[in-house]
């Protein structure tokens, strides 16, 4: 399960409009509880799309700035638990890249769809994936999770 | 030997008896490396593959630059440095 507030899920969806008809990228911050295999996000970070040759259909995060944010959440007390990124024009389902480049066990990878007219997009459906298996590659699957989106004051 | 800082990833913490970070005594991001998996034996599988190899997934950063730009392996190191482990975050629509 995934908890979020309302202003998280709000930006996660905004960031993949701003960058249409190009794929955003971008982290999750917070908490997990392993036993109840929860996470709970405190913070969204918007990372760079390195794959400048494909983003329309590419993502990749640059590990340099994935360490700045995680050294900044360090100091918030807050871990990373997941990443997002948008499919423009294309459904929130997991692609065969998407489970190929996933290498974060137990983490969320969430994912928007954006459809628009390839100047300007709307983000439609916001669905969130965990991923399962080994570290090394072995047995790797991507499966939907409960997303629960709680307004500030709850 | 310097003393240096190892960060795990978040998946990799169920093999380092759940600690994000592992102190290490080294004199190279190799001998980093292999500290920690002679301390924590079952991260070694998903840090390398049969052959020895780092797995093409894993990136390894000597404070905030890549080592495959540096000496990979046989980077120095000197006291305080972190060494972040870290697995590639990409895909995309296919």
């Amino acid at each position: 399960m995934l908890k979020l507030s309302q202003t998280e899920y709000a930006a996660i969806r905004q960031h993949g409009e701003d960058t249409y008809p190009h794929e955003c990228c971008g982290v999750l911050l917070g908490s997990v509880n392993l036993d109840t295999d929860t996470r709970v996000v405190q913070s969204v970070v918007r990372a760079g799309n390195t794959r400048t040759d494909s983003p329309h259909n590419r993502y990749s995060i640059d590990p340099a700035e994935l360490i700045r944010i995680q050294m900044q959440g360090r100091k918030r007390g807050e871990d990373i638990i997941g990443f997002y990124h948008s499919h423009p024009d294309h459904p929130a389902m997991w692609s065969s890249t998407d489970l190929a480049e996933a290498h974060w066990i137990g983490c969320s990878y969430v994912i928007t769809s954006v459809d628009g007219d390839k100047t300007t997009g709307k983000a439609v459906f916001t669905k969130s994936w965990v991923l399962y298996g080994s570290p090394d590659g072995s047995a790797k699957q991507l499966e939907e999770e409960e997303m629960i989106v709680q307004n500030p004051e709850q | 030997m310097s003393q240096i800082k190892v960060q795990i990833p978040t998946p990799l913490r169920q093999y380092s008896d759940k600690k994000d970070s592992v102190e290490v005594e080294a004199t190279t991001v190799g001998e980093a490396m292999k500290a920690i998996t002679t301390a924590h034996p079952d991260l070694r599988r998903h840090l390398y593959t049969d052959e020895g190899k780092l797995r093409a997934f894993v990136n390894l950063y000597l404070n905030e630059e890549d080592i495959r730009y540096m000496q990979k392996e046989a980077t120095e190191v000197k006291d305080g440095d972190t060494l972040y482990i870290v697995p590639s975050i990409a895909g995309g629509r296919g």
